[in-house]
């Protein structure tokens, strides 16, 4: 097993691969077991509605924490947990709105109807979740294959509106003390800040550049039209 | 000239330097301590905690519903003056000091007083009021409350005829309560005199028959029963009589969300939460919220001919 961080073995990732999985699946146990021991407060399903929300946010945040990360480290194979983590994220939103459904509903479609429509900060949420799904749908191989790598990109930048419509969804549902999800949303803030200035970066850098030869070109993914 | 001037401190009272650099641990070990006591102190009997006991005796006005856990009662609290996190004003509320403690009644009245809060606990028999609670988040409780109606209060200090409205701040120290303008503190409620005087409207001093835990808002707060449950007011340090409608915390914070009357009504949706159900603290399933959360014949006759979609 190769210990090097830069380039690690294939066993290495698997075992990190593997770390990850459960690290992801830690809150989620932490959970049932309160459940089962009646260890979660005077108000169980308020908890589990909170916990899973909260950790579907920080796994998008984290997810979307990858390429940047990336980046500055140099460590690419952290783009190969990209994946896992953005499936997680959905896992949990699932699991948050299946709680809302049946914990908290309990499968009243007309008080959820009424829910969706009259409170803005459940629309947000449903919207939010709505639109993760074509995303968990096409987390695969076979499906980028189908898409296209450029389609299928072009899909998946959907990510950074569902991580604000998220953020908003925790902003209106605090009654008064907007600290936690403020710090949330500095958080995203910075993480599509660092690419949008990374990307005005490379729009500069395209158009200082003068263009190469005709039998040089490669093909490039241009960001600045042409 | 050498003058031997004795050292402040003895050797023997100073502390290890060993211990010195590990007192925050040994803090952090007392409060540890402190919480296990705590745990130990909830784990006991209720018969076992007899030393802050209160003579009550019954009310006609009590529910016989079954009561909520003391446990829940007093770990599931909202006094965002410790915390906004519902388990946050057990852990803290017990920096505060409930003696010594005044309350002074003031404004429009004919005899301005303040009370010792020992002298208040003996103005009126203590009744054990057994209450629902419903708060504007969409929960409820059953709490046996102990306490006496603030009529009784009222009456000793003789209302002005000018007396429309009754305001109560809450006791707020910076120093050991939440800094940040979260609410604009001290805490202020308010209700009409009428209200004020219904006799469901009860100063609270104690719960399951025991003194009020800080986090419940001891040593002395409001309860008035068929309101959301952020209008009784916590831990009251004045009570003004105004003839001006007083500003309330929550109205100020979001008046779209939060009028002044507040009366619990399942017909008129908070922004925010339906009001129509409620989760009972300890059930599975909501349950459908009563008009005025089920005084509604007692006090509807105080809101007869007032749209109560528009003072809400």
């Amino acid at each position: 097993m190769s210990l090097s961080l830069k380039t690690p073995s294939a066993a290495t990732l698997s075992a990190i691969k593997a770390i990850v999985f459960v690290l992801c699946l830690l809150p989620a146990a932490n959970l049932a077991l309160g459940w089962r021991a009646d260890a979660l407060g005077a108000n169980p399903i308020e908890t589990i509605t909170r916990a899973s929300g909260e950790w579907t946010l920080r796994l998008l945040l984290i997810t979307l924490a990858v390429t940047p990360l990336r980046r500055l480290t140099g460590l690419h194979w952290l783009l190969r947990l990209r994946r896992m983590l953005g499936l997680f994220a959905f896992a949990y939103a699932a699991a948050h709105f299946a709680i809302y459904l049946w914990l908290d509903q309990f499968f009243d479609w007309r008080a959820i109807a009424l829910d969706i429509l009259d409170r803005p900060f459940i629309t947000v949420g449903f919207a939010a979740f709505v639109l993760l799904i074509p995303l968990a749908a096409t987390s695969n191989s076979l499906a980028i294959r189908r898409l296209g790598g450029r389609r299928w990109q072009s899909l998946h930048r959907s990510v950074y509106g569902i991580a604000i419509l998220a953020v908003v969804h925790f902003w209106w549902l605090v009654k008064a003390d907007v600290l936690e999800p403020a710090i949330y949303a500095l958080i995203l803030a910075g993480l599509l800040g660092v690419r949008a200035w990374w990307r005005e970066l490379e729009r500069r850098r395209q158009l200082s550049v003068p263009p190469p030869a005709k039998h040089l070109q490669r093909p490039v993914i241009r960001i600045v039209p042409k | 000239m050498l003058i031997h001037r004795p050292a402040d401190v003895l050797p023997s009272e100073i502390t290890p330097r060993s211990l010195f650099e590990r007192r925050r641990e040994f803090l952090a070990r007392s409060g540890a301590g402190l919480i296990a006591g705590a745990a130990l102190w909830h784990g006991l009997p209720a018969d076992a905690r007899a030393a802050a006991k209160l003579q009550t005796t019954p009310s006609p006005l009590s529910t016989t519903e079954p009561l909520t856990e003391h446990k829940a009662v007093t770990t599931y609290n909202n006094f965002y003056e410790f915390g906004t996190d519902k388990s946050d004003p057990a852990r803290n509320a017990g920096r505060m000091a409930v003696r010594p403690w005044t309350v002074a009644v003031e404004g429009l009245v004919g005899k301005p007083r303040r009370f010792d809060i020992d002298n208040l606990l003996k103005l009126a028999p203590l009744e054990e009021r057994i209450y629902r609670m419903r708060c504007v988040e969409g929960w409820s409780m059953v709490i046996p409350w102990v306490g006496f109606p603030l009529a009784a209060l009222l009456k000793e200090v003789e209302p002005l005829g000018s007396a429309k409205y009754v305001e109560f701040l809450t006791h707020y120290d910076p120093e050991i309560m939440m800094r940040r303008p979260v609410l604009d503190w001290p805490y202020g409620e308010g209700l009409r005199l009428d209200e004020a005087l219904h006799p469901l409207t009860i100063l609270a001093v104690g719960l399951y028959g025991e003194v009020l835990p800080n986090q419940n808002g001891a040593p002395v707060r409001l309860v008035v029963p068929w309101k959301y449950g952020f209008k009784s007011a916590k831990s009251i340090v004045t009570i003004r009589l105004t003839e001006q409608q007083p500003a309330t915390a929550w109205n100020k914070a979001a008046p779209q969300e939060y009028g002044f009357y507040s009366n619990v009504n399942p017909e008129v949706s908070h922004p925010r939460w339906s009001q129509a159900t409620e989760r009972r603290i300890g059930e599975l399933r909501k349950r459908p919220t009563l008009m005025f959360n089920g005084y509604a014949e007692q006090v509807a006759g105080l809101y007869q001919g007032m749209d109560l979609k528009k003072f809400y």
